[in-house]
């Protein structure tokens, strides 16, 4: 099933990166995809019937994509106006916050919205005990629940929803 | 005859390039290798994402404007990996951070480790 997938995925890549498709391309295409999946595919997904349930691409599309987009809007503000004022106002430090995600793939996307969001960056994760350290820019709280809130608090709950 | 999709995709573009300045004056001016790293991800992020954006709108959606958009979703995905990646190392390879850095609960958890 992840091999399946993983090929129709490759091959739809192959294409668009070949655009305007023609015979040869979408030939080829097909060796190269199943090479692909062949050799990795069970690497690809976990738990592929979560992707039957369309209310997770809905939470994706409509909830995720236009918060986060948002959030690194407001994330390049912030660093502009760090940088360019003249005190340059920042108190760095490296903060440990909790999460209650626990697969491959919504970690991913939590640490990499984290990083893309103000003033905080992930820079390690620790999947064993469910925690992330995040790098912050201008720290606002140094015990666990606030900074998780202060950081994570957005999109854990959408992140929820798709992932688990 | 001006085309309303060629002036979007030059505000784009223009837009695009002012966060990438942006990200660049952030690498010159903030003290240490991580908040620099702040800068640099994010805003060289957005901004290229801002470049490529505006490509689609002025070339239209063929050959060059699909792989633009193939690029935006690969640097969307990947640019904050590489940064966590480069962090990580930075930090396990025993850079210090800033002086005015207020907390560093990553170095506190790893004393036992080393």
């Amino acid at each position: 099933m992840s091999r399946i997938l993983l090929f129709i995925a490759a091959y739809g890549m192959w294409v668009l990166l070949n655009w305007v498709p023609d015979v040869q391309h979408l030939a080829a295409g097909i060796f190269v995809a199943a090479l692909v999946a062949l050799l990795t595919g069970d690497l690809f997904l976990e738990r592929p019937h979560l992707l039957r349930n369309p209310i997770r691409y809905w939470y994706f599309f409509f909830y995720y994509l236009p918060v986060f987009l948002w959030e690194c809007l407001k994330a390049n503000i912030d660093v502009a106006y760090r940088v360019l004022h003249p005190q340059r106002p920042i108190h760095p430090g490296i903060v440990k916050i909790h999460t209650d995600l626990k697969s491959d793939a919504a970690i991913t996307f939590l640490a990499n919205s984290i990083t893309l969001t103000p003033g905080t960056m992930s820079v390690d994760v620790d999947k064993a005990n469910q925690t992330l350290y995040i790098h912050w820019i201008d720290v606002k709280a140094k015990d666990m629940e606030s900074a998780t809130q202060h950081i994570a608090g957005k999109f854990e709950y959408i992140l929820k929803e798709i992932f688990e | 005859m001006i085309n309303v999709f060629d002036i979007i995709g030059a505000v784009l573009i223009t837009g695009g390039l002012i966060f990438d300045l942006l990200g660049c004056i952030g690498l010159v001016r903030l003290p240490d290798v991580y908040n620099r790293l702040q800068a640099a991800t994010k805003c060289v992020t957005l901004g290229t994402c801002g470049i490529l954006l505006g490509v689609i709108f002025v070339v239209g959606l063929n050959a060059t404007g699909v792989r633009a958009l193939l690029c935006i979703v690969f640097v969307i995905l990947t640019a904050p990996v590489s940064a966590h990646v480069i962090a990580r190392g930075a930090h396990r390879s025993g850079i210090k951070l800033w002086e005015g850095s207020v907390v560093d609960q990553y170095a506190e958890d790893r004393e036992g480790e080393v």
